[in-house]
């Protein structure tokens, strides 16, 4: 399974430049055009991004994830998540930029080839900041009251948590 | 929001550690911190980018319109107010597949001029009805062809296979997508029942 991987990225680059060039796009042109507008984004959120890396690392030189995981493990092993990847679980609907950081520090720690490395990988990339993207949607229309959007979204949250430790461990 | 959380990582991380005896680690957990973070920005940069680049070549092609009406049916089944409203119809559409591509920039923008539009049909003027709900909760729920920032950031971290993470991800994503989907149609079923309740009871 894990092969698919491998194939999949030079096969969606070439599919992608291919139909570029049967669309006639100049494609070297708007690749430059894209990697311009990443590196601005990047560039716009790597101050949030550093700060955020400092705090986890102070955070977890002092033993805050050890006792955290130590209260909470019970509860997550129900959840069949491991007890090291709950800092990500537990900031990865609040902030992106600070689960980048603990992701950053798990991949770190554990090696980013290992079970607990990748079972954190999955999860950062299939969950998303919850939080803040209902703040920025509702916000942009002056909407207050979220009805039960947080609750359903926090579903699909933790449901893609789980999956994303059951199939690491089936796929990878 | 955020200033309190990175407050209390800094501060809250300096009296833990004086709790429970590891206050010695700290100063030097501040430097390398700070230098991990610039290496880590660095080492994420190229790989980041490369991405940008290659979707900005979808986009420009019009590969991302394509998708974009095949997903239209779909997107019109979850919330069906969109058959009536062809501009938020195709405002959601464009946000979904900007997120499918991993096209961020375009994607918020897109999301809010399809959040105003949603916002046109709606009659309350305090509360999302069920579509916005939907739409947000479809946001929320990530759905990604590649995830660039995990496997940029398992690149830095020396992963000898960055993107060997793409199935287990695509099939996460799915789950999640669903739960929220599913979840946001039966709290949004229950939140009516609760209301017809509230009516009848009032008359």
């Amino acid at each position: 399974m894990e092969k698919i991987g491998d194939i999949a990225v030079p096969f969606i680059i070439c599919s992608i430049i291919l139909f570029g060039l049967y669309r006639g796009v100049d494609v070297f042109e708007a690749f430059k055009e894209g990697v311009k507008e990443g590196a601005l984004s990047l560039w716009a959120a790597a101050p949030s991004l550093a700060g955020l890396v400092i705090g986890v690392s102070i955070l977890s030189a002092s033993g805050f994830f050890d006792i955290i995981s130590q209260v909470l493990t019970p509860v997550f092993s129900l959840a069949g998540i491991p007890s090291e990847v709950l800092p990500l679980a537990l900031i990865r609907p609040v902030s992106g930029s600070g689960a980048n950081a603990v992701l950053s520090s798990i991949l770190g720690e554990y090696g980013a080839d290992s079970l607990i490395g990748r079972t954190a990988s999955v999860m950062a990339g299939s969950t998303e900041t919850t939080f803040y993207t209902i703040a920025v949607y509702y916000g942009a229309v002056g909407i207050r009251r979220t009805r039960y959007t947080a609750a359903a979204a926090l579903t699909a949250d933790i449901c893609g948590m789980i999956s994303a430790c059951i199939f690491t461990r089936l796929l990878l | 929001m955020l200033g309190y959380i990175w407050a209390f990582m800094i501060v809250g991380g300096v009296v833990f550690s004086f709790i429970t005896g590891k206050s010695d680690g700290i100063s030097a957990s501040v430097m390398q911190g700070a230098d991990k973070a610039i290496q880590l920005i660095i080492s994420i940069a190229g790989s980041m980018c490369l991405w940008t680049g290659i979707m900005n070549i979808a986009d420009r092609s019009g590969l991302s319109e394509i998708i974009s009406r095949m997903l239209s049916p779909v997107l019109r089944i979850l919330m069906p107010e969109l058959k009536e409203n062809k501009k938020a119809c195709s405002a959601v559409c464009a946000n979904v597949t900007a997120n499918l591509l991993g096209l961020g920039n375009a994607a918020t923008p897109l999301g809010i001029k399809a959040m105003k539009e949603l916002r046109r049909l709606n009659t309350s003027t305090e509360c999302p009805d069920n579509t916005m709900i939907m739409f947000v909760v479809i946001n929320t729920a990530s759905l990604q062809l590649i995830p660039t920032t995990a496997a940029a950031l398992r690149q830095a971290a020396g992963s000898s296979d960055p993107y060997s993470i793409l199935p287990a991800v695509w099939i996460s994503s799915l789950i999640a997508l669903a739960a929220g989907i599913t979840a946001a149609k039966l709290f949004g079923k229950a939140s009516e029942k609760k209301r017809h309740i509230l009516i009848m009871q009032r008359s």
